[in-house]
């Protein structure tokens, strides 16, 4: 082995370790492969036919697209936040619930079975979008100008959303009966691939676009790693923490519409629930510090998709009810310290001094 | 600058006051109601000789069987039917017990009880006792001596699995493939549901095809029926321990044009009889729905009736009557009367 070669090789792993996609990608590798020695059959799809008679694709791929969206359009919104204030928002599963309850009282009036719808479904996402944008204005507010700890700031709506949700439909659960409805957390008449993979897409594609023809994930990053200096280069940080919790209400709004449009209706007590963690988890998979600063927006979106996989996989294999969460704890913890830096510098260390040491040999 | 941070605290402050007067808003209009009406009535009160009861109760907005059970309490203990009552919600224990320390201050005749928690009651149960209130819980049990308290008012959550699990056995169907949507784990109401179907399942020969926990959650037990239905599982049967699960295995069953219902290819049964659940039933989108009888004024009142008349009651629990309702045989009726 030449001296060039082994100087490549060595770039090119210590380029991988570094690689923030490593981690989600070997998850999601390693989750592959279990599956694919457990049970080839997993990776399956089949075309067939709903109750009304669309064509819809099923398969356990497709599944995990389908429900991880969700996961997806809030890993995006709480990666900004991170990156940006340094914490995290607790909010985002009661956010949901209000921004649920939002949208089914626009749909549905004060009546709670309505016929027609009260409103067009356009309109009623419009008023959620903005509601929960103020909502999340509220918890940027605190956090950009009154300093508080996001953690902390955000615990209030933690604590009241799932009430406030309640209040604003009266305590009553509005089911609404229009089919067009269902399209956005279902299937389009005709298209075999579920709509809230569309709807993340469509999100993937618009931050993508926005972070790559504006400055926006500069600022962030620039206001994550040092306030101080970021202000004295001309940044407003107050301004653009203010705004990246805004742009999770967003986020949180489009969540809102798909998880309503699942069942045509909504429990407040229970929807979304511990979604927040979940996102969080799918931030840390990323590799971003959960300290703020740098992020990497794939990332964190691959991760959510693991969480996903994962979910699914052990629903798969019927692990014990009671024994789910442990087993999601397991993995959890394997994959945060693999992601940890201090870890991920050790064993590059290790590989370098192995390399050292055959090579002195 | 220091005007700015002055400013910022002001703020901060009238913030936290918003919040709160919000917060108290949203979630305690029962209170609120409360005062008034107590106000509204202490002088009627002292000429005529209403009960005064005090009640506290869980908060409305836990679940639909909250709001029901609290509606009903309102609709009984009423002036009209010779009550003055005291409401107070909570789900937090410490209110709870500093709501019955002020209902005992206030000197009520009753105070009705649906705690938050099991413990802690002892002590402010026994002041009860020394100040002559009497004492009777509704729904929920306690962890405290039975001299304690007059009667105790329960759902029996096996009964009402058994109930279910009978009705299932009567359905002779040839093989049994049954997917298990559990609850919360630990809840009383899931123990008591899970517990009748696995004894009679291993007792019948019954095939359990899943067994998973979507904690009460539609969407949970959505993905867990989507599962079983992507791994070509076989199944006739869906038993969800609420409504809410149900409604997400139906959803997932739509998807991939499995017929459900009465006379079709899976059995849905679920728990709870909401109002939209019992509505399915009807129309035979769903088979069976088991109640859990969140009407308890009546016995309330029967048992405060005999107290008042000096009678001696049989037995200190109660247990109430709860009914499972058959897609075959149900009626209007039925949907108006027992759907919450």
């Amino acid at each position: 082995m030449t001296a060039k070669a082994t100087g490549k090789q060595n770039s090119f792993l210590s380029g991988l370790l570094h690689n923030q996609l490593l981690i989600p990608i070997a998850a999601l590798l390693l989750l592959t492969i279990f599956n694919l020695i457990a049970d080839p059959s997993f990776f399956r799809i089949s075309l067939g036919y709903n109750s009304d008679g669309n064509p819809v694709l099923s398969g356990y791929l497709i599944s995990i697209i389908d429900y991880g969206s969700e996961l997806a359009i809030l890993a995006i919104g709480m990666t900004l936040v991170t990156a940006a204030s340094g914490g995290q928002d607790i909010s985002v599963g009661a956010g949901i619930a209000i921004a649920g309850s939002v949208l089914l009282r626009v749909l549905c009036g004060t009546e709670s079975r309505p016929e027609t719808l009260q409103a067009p479904v356009f309109v009623a996402f419009i008023v959620c979008c903005i509601v929960a944008m103020i909502f999340g204005a509220f918890n940027g507010a605190l956090v950009a100008f009154f300093k508080i700890q996001p953690m902390v700031a955000t615990l209030i709506l933690f604590t009241a959303g799932r009430s406030i949700a309640a209040w604003i439909n009266n305590n009553e659960l509005p089911i609404v009966s229009e089919k067009s409805f269902t399209y956005f957390g279902g299937y389009l008449p005709g298209i075999p691939i579920p709509t809230p993979f569309f709807i993340a897409l469509l999100c993937f594609v618009i931050t993508w676009a926005v972070l790559k023809f504006t400055n926006l994930g500069l600022y962030v990053q620039a206001v994550g790693i040092n306030e101080k200096t970021s202000r004295l280069n001309g940044l407003n940080p107050e301004l653009i923490k203010f705004a990246v919790y805004i742009l999770l209400g967003l986020c949180v709004a489009v969540c809102g519409l798909i998880k309503v449009s699942r069942l045509s209706t909504i429990n407040y007590s229970v929807i979304a629930k511990d979604i927040e963690m979940d996102a969080i988890l799918a931030v840390a998979l990323g590799g971003n510090a959960l300290s703020g600063g740098k992020f990497n927006m794939g990332a964190s979106i691959l991760g959510a998709y693991v969480i996903q996989f994962l979910t699914t996989t052990l629903y798969k294999f019927d692990v014990q009810s009671d024994a789910l969460s442990a087993y999601k704890a397991v993995v959890v913890i394997l994959l945060v310290v693999l992601s940890a830096p201090v870890f991920r510098e050790k064993i590059t260390g290790l590989f370098r001094r192995l390399r050292a040491g055959k090579a002195a040999a | 600058m220091k005007l700015k941070k002055m400013l910022g605290i002001i703020l901060t402050a009238a913030l936290c006051g918003g919040m709160l007067a919000a917060c108290g808003d949203s979630s305690s209009t029962g209170t609120a109601n409360t005062g008034d009406s107590s106000s509204a009535e202490k002088p009627a009160s002292t000429g005529t000789d209403l009960i005064r009861v005090g009640i506290i109760n869980n908060d409305p907005n836990e679940s639909g069987y909250r709001t029901a059970n609290v509606n009903d309490l309102k609709a009984t203990f009423t002036e009209a039917n010779g009550y003055e009552a005291q409401f107070s919600y909570s789900l937090k224990n410490e209110e709870q017990i500093q709501a019955a320390q002020k209902f005992i201050q206030d000197e009520v005749d009753y105070l009705l009880l649906s705690a938050a928690d099991t413990a802690g009651w002892d002590s402010v149960l026994q002041d009860a006792k020394t100040a002559g209130v009497k004492v009777i819980l509704f729904d929920r049990t306690i962890d405290a001596s039975e001299d304690l308290y007059e009667a105790s008012i329960v759902s029996d959550m096996a009964k009402e699995g058994q109930t279910a699990v009978d009705w299932l056995k009567a359905q002779n169907l040839s093989d049994y493939k049954i997917i298990h949507l559990q609850g919360v784990m630990g809840s009383a109401a899931q123990k008591g549901r899970s517990g009748a179907l696995t004894d009679t399942a291993a007792a019948e020969g019954w095939e359990i095809v899943s067994e998973q926990t979507a904690e009460w959650n539609a969407e949970k037990a959505q993905q867990i029926v989507q599962t079983a239905i992507d791994s070509n599982k076989e199944f006739n049967v869906i038993y969800a321990e609420n409504d809410d699960m149900a409604k997400g295995a139906v959803a997932a069953l739509d998807k991939a044009n499995i017929s459900h219902g009465v006379g079709k290819d899976v059995i849905v049964m679920g728990f709870d009889c909401n109002k939209w659940a019992l509505e399915e039933l009807k129309a035979g989108n769903w088979n069976y729905d088991g109640q859990c009888n969140p009407f308890q004024s009546s016995y309330i009142t029967e048992i405060i009736k005999k107290l008042e008349a000096g009678e001696k009651l049989d037995q200190k629990t109660i247990i109430m009557d709860e009914k499972g309702f058959d897609a075959a045989t149900i009626t209007q009726e039925d949907v108006d009367k027992y759907g919450i």
